[in-house]
């Protein structure tokens, strides 16, 4: 790291983590989702995807996707291991929000890595991906728990994620207006938590 | 008179202890008779009266730091019973047996309880926490504050420097460099002081380098702990938007230093 360049490359963390890391998360979600359809709404649906011409895809894929969230990742593991969490001293739930933001997002690092090796390396490979692949993945019940616990991972880190965006950037600023966000980021949370849940269920 | 205020009673005290600065630590059990009204002070001063510990044996009188005892100065801060506070205004009556007392770690340790907040002063002189009124000729009077603005700044003006927060906080420690929350919301006490703000982009320029504003995680220890209850991360957000701002000017080489 240059000297002094400190500050950008954490407002730079912050940034990436909601657009355009957070907002892939959802339309991932979203994507997920239509596999309560069934087999053949979930195939259609991501068959779209299939409509990119594939280079472009590809540029997509890394400027969206990869580098963002490579540099967010990593980055965040530095942030995640300089702190010194405290919660037994101070229990407050803000306290609790910065220990559990931090180990999700090791845990992230992990979860996506093998989700990433399981899917999309796979394809690469020659796989296809489609509804069946994700069904044998989660025929397991211990990679189904592990997709669960990441899938909660994720909508938990997005969501606290976006509170924290919203303080660092200024944006909220009194208590009251933080208590609001909180509010409003615990609902995003439920709704993005539940929806990813049920879609990776319907796999079963 | 001490005779007649003693009630027979023994607190029980357990003290972290280090005798040399990077030196090992050890705990030290020490029983001192109770007296009305007893402040965790009060212990330590029986204790360098009579520096025998609970089994018996002679052992150094413990060392540890104030000055104004009555929490104004925030000299005698350590970690009692788990809490970062100020050792003058901890009353006996109101904590748990036996009382633990801890140096205040995310500082190095001099000796047993007393540590080295130097970081937090030369911090200040980073952020220029001060108003600039020196000049070659006489500057004449500044511009008023406003009244409303006086009684909140009067808020922020309570820091005593005492460590508390830092001692709170998850990204202040020996592995990382983060400022801490006391002097950034200095900054904006300052900032906000019509004649302090004639070098606002200094300062928030200065808290923009490493280690900086940018290095606060949000988990508002600091506010919570704080014994002045200083806002400090009403603060910390405040300081959030102006560096949005002043990112943007420097970026563009904007020409509006302080407006």
């Amino acid at each position: 790291m240059s000297k002094e360049r400190e500050f950008l490359w954490r407002r730079l963390h912050s940034l990436l983590g909601v657009l355009p890391v957070g907002l892939f998360l959802v339309f991932h979600l979203s994507m997920n989702f239509t596999a309560v359809g069934g087999e053949q709404t979930y195939n259609d649906s991501i068959g779209m995807m299939e409509l990119i011409p594939h280079p472009l895809l590809l540029v997509m894929e890394w400027v969206i996707i990869y580098i963002p969230l490579m540099f967010h990742a990593f980055y965040g593991v530095y942030i995640a291991f300089t702190a010194t969490t405290n919660t037994g001293r101070f229990s407050t739930y803000r306290n609790w929000m910065f220990t559990l933001q931090r180990f999700t997002g090791v845990f992230l690092v992990v979860f996506i890595a093998w989700h990433i090796f399981q899917t999309r390396i796979q394809k690469a490979l020659g796989a296809s991906v489609e509804y069946n692949m994700i069904k044998d993945i989660v025929d397991n019940p211990l990679m189904l728990a592990f997709y669960i616990v990441g899938i909660l991972s994720a909508t938990f880190h997005l969501s606290n994620g976006l509170w924290a965006f919203l303080v660092s950037w200024g944006i909220t600023q009194s208590p009251q207006s933080q208590k609001i966000a909180t509010y409003v980021t615990n609902i995003i949370f439920v709704i993005l938590s539940i929806a990813g849940v049920v879609a990776i269920l319907s796999f079963v | 008179m001490q005779l007649a205020a003693n009630t027979g009673r023994m607190v029980k005290v357990e003290i972290i202890r280090q005798d040399t600065q990077g030196g090992t630590s050890y705990t030290q059990k020490f029983e001192v008779p109770y007296r009305h009204g007893m402040n965790v002070i009060s212990i330590l001063m029986e204790i360098q009266k009579n520096p025998v510990t609970a089994d018996g044996q002679k052992t150094t009188p413990v060392s540890w730091d104030m000055n104004c005892l009555e929490e104004v100065c925030g000299a005698c801060s350590m970690v009692i019973n788990g809490r970062p506070r100020q050792s003058c205004s901890t009353l006996v009556d109101q904590l748990t047996e036996p009382i633990r007392l801890e140096p205040m770690k995310t500082f190095p340790v001099i000796r047993d309880l007393q540590v080295d907040r130097e970081r937090m002063f030369n911090a200040l002189k980073k952020v220029k926490a001060w108003v600039p009124i020196d000049g070659t000729y006489d500057l004449g009077e500044g511009p008023r504050m406003p009244e409303g603005k006086r009684q909140w700044a009067y808020e922020l003006s309570k820091c005593m420097t005492c460590g508390v927060c830092m001692e709170a906080c998850p990204n202040v420690s020996e592995k990382a460099s983060f400022i801490g929350p006391a002097p950034l919301s200095q900054v904006r006490l300052f900032n906000t002081h019509p004649t302090g703000a004639m070098i606002k982009d200094q300062r928030l320029n200065a808290i923009m380098g490493d280690g900086g504003l940018a290095n606060c995680g949000n988990s508002q220890n600091c506010v919570a702990a704080c014994p002045k209850g200083i806002p400090l991360t009403t603060s910390i957000a405040s300081l959030n938007r102006a560096a949005t701002v002043q990112m943007f000017r420097n970026f563009f080489g904007s020409d509006h230093f302080v407006d």
